[in-house]
């Protein structure tokens, strides 16, 4: 493992029920790196990130952490039970290694200061996705591991809640393990990119991605055409079922661009 | 005179401070048909201690207990939900543990098992209470947080280090240990009340989940008094009077309590 390596998986297969959720998968997460994981609903994306928290083995292969590495982990939603009263602050401060001041920087640095008072269940989509992501910031993390952060936000602020990802790692130097499938806005903050189904179909940087057969393929050109809007213009694109439609359609921004 | 009557007090006290706090977590983690699921198992304890002759507290608390390693073990099945294994557990039980009472020769009072006989509560019942109450505090309190974290989000508690699988075994004993004891305070078919609806009660006036127990403590402790009461007054049967209490007192904080819980 390279001395900047926080994370290295080798060769991870995973069965279940017979059935082969994950087939031979090799990936490395560096510090100051952010690695997002895409790929369609059952491509295994939540299994192996199960795997890289150590909260599942995998059936084969190897996984190596840096020794006494610090976790932050996001997970995808958080339900409260509407018979729970919770405080942002309460639920923080059930963070393992959470420490008043530590509670008030992540807070702050996520912009949800002015939250620490309420309660959960009062918080919008977007304001508990902050608040689950200074969780994590709680336990100073060298590596993060966020899992689809901005679900049930909107357009608008995912983009800002990817912005704010990209600062963290900045100023924290931790590496990021990214699940999304939020294509079109992850991409420019994303050093690599896997694209998943149940084995890697292809790696690399968003750019080189982006053009793979392998990705266009899986996800089929429209969403590949909603990413690719920033940097250029076919004048056609597919529908689900790989039909052209006309580019009127395709140009559509967002909203189109979730198949799943 | 006041000897029973005291004794019933204490041990309804005892009972109905500790199911404050415990109940919150079966009223959060929706387990309500899981503590009704170990009262009716409890019955097939009574079965067996008289069967065997063994000491009926023990005898309850063993089957109680059995029933809750059950149900964590059999967390991984398949093809059936939760919902219908714990149907499936409750009644099997609760049946079986009448057909055998009834090969006893033993002259039992069913109905005393089924709806509770706080007044006869002696000074031995007062002991296995008084030690299960403390037991369940003690470890209650040590792993409060933990068990929060848990009941918050499982995998997230699991990412920072706690055993979740140990705490979820821990929860269900001691649920079972508590039901086991407040058999004679309420009854096996009365029990989950004392779990539920103190919890229920106080959620409206509490912002956080330590409020949320302490005012559960003092709702049931405030039932048992009024149950007990009644009985004293108008000479109605305890157990039942003190979950009418419950109920009463549930009714009177909806209607009285703020009405936005924000």
């Amino acid at each position: 493992m390279n001395s900047n390596t926080l994370l290295s998986a080798r060769a991870i297969s995973l069965q279940y029920d017979q059935r082969q959720v994950l087939q031979n998968i090799s990936l490395d997460i560096n510090e100051r790196q952010i690695v997002t994981l895409i790929g369609p609903n059952g491509a295994g994306k939540t299994s192996l990130v199960k795997i890289v928290l150590g909260l599942a083995r995998p059936t084969a292969g190897s996984i190596e952490r840096r020794k006494g590495i610090r976790v932050g982990y996001m997970p995808q939603r958080l339900h409260v039970d509407q018979s729970m009263p919770v405080s942002v602050n309460k639920f923080l401060n059930l963070a393992a290694n959470a420490r008043p001041e530590r509670i008030d920087s992540a807070l702050d640095e996520v912009g949800a200061g002015s939250l620490k008072n309420s309660q959960l269940h009062s918080l919008s989509g977007g304001e508990l996705q902050r608040v689950l992501l200074a969780r994590a910031l709680i336990q100073d993390p060298q590596l993060l591991v966020l899992d689809e952060p901005a679900q049930g936000v909107d357009v608008n602020g995912q983009a800002e809640l990817y912005r704010l990802i990209a600062d963290i790692r900045d100023r924290h130097g931790c590496g990021i393990l990214l699940v999304s499938h939020d294509l079109h806005l992850v991409m420019s903050a994303t050093d690599e990119v896997i694209c998943l189904n149940q084995h890697v179909c292809c790696h690399g940087h968003p750019e080189q991605v982006s053009n793979d057969p392998a990705y266009l393929e899986l996800f089929g050109k429209k969403d590949a055409e909603t990413l690719a809007v920033y940097t250029h213009h076919h004048n056609h694109s597919h529908d689900l079922a790989g039909e052209v439609i006309s580019s009127d359609d395709a140009d559509k921004p967002s909203g189109s661009g979730h198949h799943h | 005179m006041l000897g029973f009557i005291l004794n019933a007090l204490l041990a309804g006290l005892m009972v109905a401070a500790i199911a404050g706090p415990l109940g919150c977590f079966v009223v959060w983690r929706r387990m309500s048909y899981f503590g009704d699921t170990l009262a009716h198992s409890a019955l097939f304890g009574i079965a067996l201690g008289l069967l065997l002759e063994i000491n009926l507290e023990l005898a309850v608390i063993m089957a109680c207990t059995v029933l809750a390693v059950v149900l964590v073990l059999m967390d991984n099945r398949r093809g059936l939900s939760t919902d219908t294994i714990l149907g499936i557990l409750a009644h099997s039980s609760l049946a079986l543990g009448l057909v055998i009472i009834s090969f006893t020769d033993n002259q039992v009072n069913l109905l005393s098992y089924l709806f509770g006989d706080l007044l006869t509560v002696s000074t031995l019942n007062l002991a296995w209470i008084g030690i299960a109450t403390f037991i369940v505090m003690v470890l209650l309190f040590q792993n409060w947080n933990k068990l929060l974290a848990m009941t918050l989000h499982e995998e997230l508690a699991q990412v920072e280090g706690i055993n979740t699988k140990a705490m979820r075994l821990l929860l269900m004993l001691l649920i079972a240990l508590i039901v086991a004891v407040s058999m004679k305070v309420v009854g096996i078919l009365l029990i989950t009340s004392l779990l539920i609806i103190p919890p229920a009660c106080a959620r409206t006036f509490a912002r956080t989940p330590e409020a949320m127990a302490l005012i559960a403590s003092a709702v049931g402790c405030l039932a048992v008094c009024g149950g007990i009461a009644s009985s004293w007054f108008w000479d109605t049967p305890t157990g039942p009077s003190i979950v009418v209490m419950a109920s009463l007192l549930f009714v009177i904080g909806r209607l009285s309590g703020p009405g936005e819980r924000a």
